[in-house]
């Protein structure tokens, strides 16, 4: 109950700022030069002025800016996302082509570095100062300065042309048509590289969060008692240290969720991904509003939603979290 | 030392080292004592006498850099400083449990009371789940915490600090140990509940035989539940034996001086007071309300309730009550860092409860605070005379004139004048106190207002600040509004007391008859509930 109403909450929080950022994008477009209709008479080799006004007028591009923007918020409501006049689909279907890519890269690197950043976290601060301690430590910084294209690029050359492990890019092999289990390895192979490119950075930062974390709540009172109790360190830092130390992490992941999104577009870019990151950086280039708009909708969706999540798992992990608070 | 009959745990010349660079090379320099069974030995000491550490040493809970280097400690039969830290486990929960002072933080906030009481059963006993969970309850009950099936259910936070400390008690004493260890066990605590839990404390105790070694640094603690006293300092004991022959008849020095200092409940013999009021509250009030969304849910919570109160000139007005009285909150409103909703605060024909903001700022000189925490209150990055001089500063002195009062104000508060230059880290606690005290000074107010000014410190120099708050009184001239909880330093230095009880004042009048003779049933509980209370009353009230 306490759950429920706080999740109900924090979701009517959330449609401001989704209309906020939707107007946010949509004025900030529109100081750009050039629309949809120039970047698609440059693709037929130019046309007349005449072509461009009518295209323009088919299109709602004549109408003004207050109107445009009425418009796409009154058929946003409606989840309609319009028509991407660059893919001849409706937005719509193209981002959701685009999208499994994306989730599956951004889970599969978001728990890898979350999980490896743990383990790692405790497994320095358990030996603070010692020498696990120190190696943790400066390849957390290694990965955490490195930028995430070189990683990538270097991973490549070790792993898909020298040893030949894995492939060099793309979400499946499209020469041979799979189904099934085959398939999902094959994704599963492919998306190895990106996966770690990603995640590098994000374990490196959740590890550094999770070593200071830990030895914070190692130097609670309560752990001081768990002691005194005669529990043995690994049951002190399993049923004590852990969740408590655990709490910064999550909120953590929230946080991040957006930059994450932001990382998958050089990453995508790197390993050929058909997914949301480079469609994002097309449709810039190609000035295509409609299915630019759609993605920052879809990412802003994906952002909320996160945090969301992050908050129904924080409330569930700190019972001193009140749904009236 | 003094033999003791079939002792359970025998500290032999023990010795405990502390990293390189503190104060002293050694926390606990050859300690020895012994506790039987079924008795309960208070050490009394203040702080840096070792006396925590020494409990810590017994459980070898001791944090990373402070090691046992010399001594043993023998119980049944085991010497624990050189056990192995299998054997040590083994010991710690069954054989030997700890309380500690502070239970909102001993206990781990994201698990629940019954489940961090189980877990005693879990690692040291092979009992099912239900029985486990049916022992928790009978715990729980043992200690009468109210509702004990929902306490066991309950989070820390859900819990009041009375509840969390018997919970705690509930925990150590689950395997029923030979030995428990309190280490300030009610420190934290209102004085009602700690009469309670030290009741809770002695008859469990003696039904359970179990022996109980309780750390404290409060004398009247020790007059009310100890059978014997080891008196500590700088991590040696000096003095031990009954506590009959130690209270009544000291033998050394520093024990002499530790019960000299401890405050009498006898108000000294009242003063003449002015009829010139220099401030008149009248029907104070302040609400706070919280949470809620469009007016929906809001808690509303009265902190302070039209409360009427008279400071003659030169006169010290006393307010007491325990932790949620509104005490701290009608300071603030009196000096106005909190807004009051209604009601007159007139000081010197002026309503305080009216002034704008910037009135407020300029007016603040008339009426200065000091604060309770002599640590927090001081910003460690600016050095003491800065601090000091700050205020004058600020109301327009030239920097070189409030320099030079800093360090007269110094030599008022009894602080080296050359101290100026130095931050707030390197003066000792009581030495901070007479800093914030010279800041609020400096600004020469009428008024001071002392909101738990001496509540942070040691015994000794509690009445050592004490002393100098008489003597500024008489050579100031000030009037004082002295907020405590404790109600033997209020008997000491106040002229007029008035007892507050959630947001309300329930009794008011001088100190020597509200103390003397109460007359609201409150009150009546407050005197009751001081640890010690007959050997605080059997004492003579000093005067500066």
């Amino acid at each position: 109950m306490r759950i429920l109403s706080l999740a109900g909450r924090r979701l009517a929080a959330s449609i401001p700022t989704l209309f906020l950022i939707l107007i946010g994008v949509f004025l900030l477009l529109q100081f750009a030069p050039g629309d949809t209709v120039d970047a698609m008479m440059a693709q037929m080799g130019g046309g007349d002025a005449a072509t461009a006004r009518e295209l323009r007028k088919f299109y709602g591009l004549d109408l003004s800016i207050p109107m445009q923007l009425g418009n796409y918020l009154w058929r946003l409501i409606r989840l309609d996302l319009g028509f991407s006049s660059i893919y001849g689909k409706p937005v719509a279907t193209v981002i959701l082509e685009r999208l499994p890519p994306t989730i599956l890269l951004m889970t599969a690197s978001l728990s890898f570095a979350f999980f490896f950043g743990l383990l790692f976290g405790v497994i320095a601060a358990r030996g603070v100062n010692k020498w696990p301690d120190t190696l943790i430590s400066t390849l957390g910084l290694v990965f955490y300065a490195t930028p995430s294209f070189w990683f990538g690029l270097m991973a490549i050359v070790v792993f898909s042309i020298y040893l030949q492990w894995l492939p060099a890019g793309g979400f499946e092999d499209i020469g041979a048509v799979q189904t099934g289990f085959g398939r999902t390895i094959d994704i599963a192979l492919h998306l190895i590289l990106p996966t770690l490119t990603l995640g590098l950075i994000f374990l490196a930062i959740y590890l550094r969060i999770m070593r200071a974390s830990m030895l914070e709540v190692l130097n609670l009172d309560f752990v001081r008692t768990a002691r005194a109790k005669g529990l043995d360190e690994t049951r002190v830092v399993v049923r004590h240290v852990l969740r408590n130390a655990l709490l910064p992490m999550v909120t953590l992941i929230g946080l991040q969720a957006g930059t994450m999104l932001g990382g998958s577009v050089v990453v995508e870019s790197v390993f050929s991904l058909p997914g949301l990151g480079r469609l994002a950086y097309e449709s810039v280039v190609q000035r295509d509003l409609n299915t630019l708009l759609g993605i920052v909708f879809v990412s802003a969706l994906l952002v909320i939603l996160v945090n969301f999540l992050v908050d129904l798992l924080y409330a569930r992990l700190d019972p001193r979290i009140q749904a009236e608070a | 030392m003094s033999a003791v009959d079939n002792p359970i745990l025998t500290i032999e010349s023990l010795s405990v080292k502390l990293p390189k660079g503190a104060d002293r090379s050694h926390a606990l320099g050859g300690v020895s004592m012994a506790i039987a069974a079924n008795e309960i030995v208070c050490v009394v000491g203040e702080s840096g006498s070792g006396k925590s550490v020494m409990a810590n040493a017994i459980m070898r809970l001791l944090p990373g850099e402070v090691a046992i280097d010399g001594g043993r400690v023998l119980f049944e039969g085991k010497d624990l400083a050189s056990a192995s830290n299998t054997e040590m486990r083994r010991v710690r929960g069954a054989g030997i449990a700890m309380i500690f002072q502070e239970p909102m933080t001993a206990l781990n906030p994201l698990r629940t009371i019954g489940d961090q009481i189980g877990e005693m059963f879990e690692i040291h006993t092979e009992l099912s789940k239900s029985e486990i969970k049916a022992r928790v309850l009978a715990l729980l009950q043992d200690v009468r915490i109210p509702d004990p099936a929902q306490a066991a259910r309950a989070y820390p936070h859900e819990l009041s600090g009375g509840q969390r400390q018997r919970a705690m008690i509930a925990m150590a004493l689950a395997l029923d140990p030979r030995l428990l260890i309190a280490d300030e066990p009610t420190t934290a605590l209102d004085v009602t509940t700690q009469a309670q839990i030290l009741k809770l404390i002695k008859e469990l105790q003696s039904r359970r035989n179990t022996a109980v070694l309780f750390i404290t640094h409060d004398f009247g603690v020790v007059a009310e539940i100890a059978d014997r006293v080891v008196v500590m300092q700088h991590g040696k004991v000096v003095e031990q034996g009954a506590v009959k022959d130690v209270l009544t008849n000291p033998q050394h020095p520093y024990t002499q001086q530790l019960i000299a200092a401890v405050p009498p409940l006898t108000a000294p013999p009242p003063r003449a007071l002015s009829d010139d009021i220099i401030l008149d509250l009248a029907d104070v009030s302040k609400t706070y309300r919280n949470g809620g969304f469009l007016g929906r849910g809001v808690r509303v919570t009265h902190a302070v309730k039209s409360v009427s109160l008279k400071l003659p000139r030169g006169a010290t007005l006393g307010i007491v009550g325990e932790s949620g009285s509104g005490k701290s909150t009608l300071a603030r409103c009196i000096i106005r860092l909190i807004d009051p909703d209604g009601g007159s605060i007139v000081l010197e024909g002026k309503d305080w409860a009216k002034l704008t903001r910037d009135e407020v700022r300029r007016e603040t000189r008339h009426i200065q605070m000091v604060f309770q925490d002599p640590f927090a209150s001081l910003n460690p990055r600016r050095k003491a005379g800065d601090l000091v001089a700050q205020g004058p500063i600020v109301h327009g002195t030239p920097r070189v004139q409030a320099v030079a009062q800093a360090k007269e104000l110094f030599r008022l508060v009894g602080l080296d004048p050359s101290a100026i230059d130095r931050f707030p880290h390197e003066f000792s606690g009581g030495q901070r106190q007479r800093i914030g005290l010279a800041r609020a000074l400096a600004l020469k107010p009428d008024v001071l207002v002392a909101d738990e000014a001496v509540s942070a410190l040691d015994v000794s120099v509690q009445a050592q600040v004490l002393k100098m708050l008489h003597e500024l009184r008489e050579r100031l001239g000030l009037s004082i509004v002295f907020i405590t909880h404790d109600l033997r330093v209020a008997a000491q230095i106040c002229d007029l007391v008035a007892v507050m009880k959630d947001g309300e004042v329930v009794e008011h009048g001088l100190a020597g008859e509200v103390f003397g003779n109460p007359q609201h049933a409150y009150t009546k509980a407050l005197l009751a509930s001081i640890p010690g209370g007959d050997f605080a009353r059997s004492r003579k009230p000093i005067t500066a």
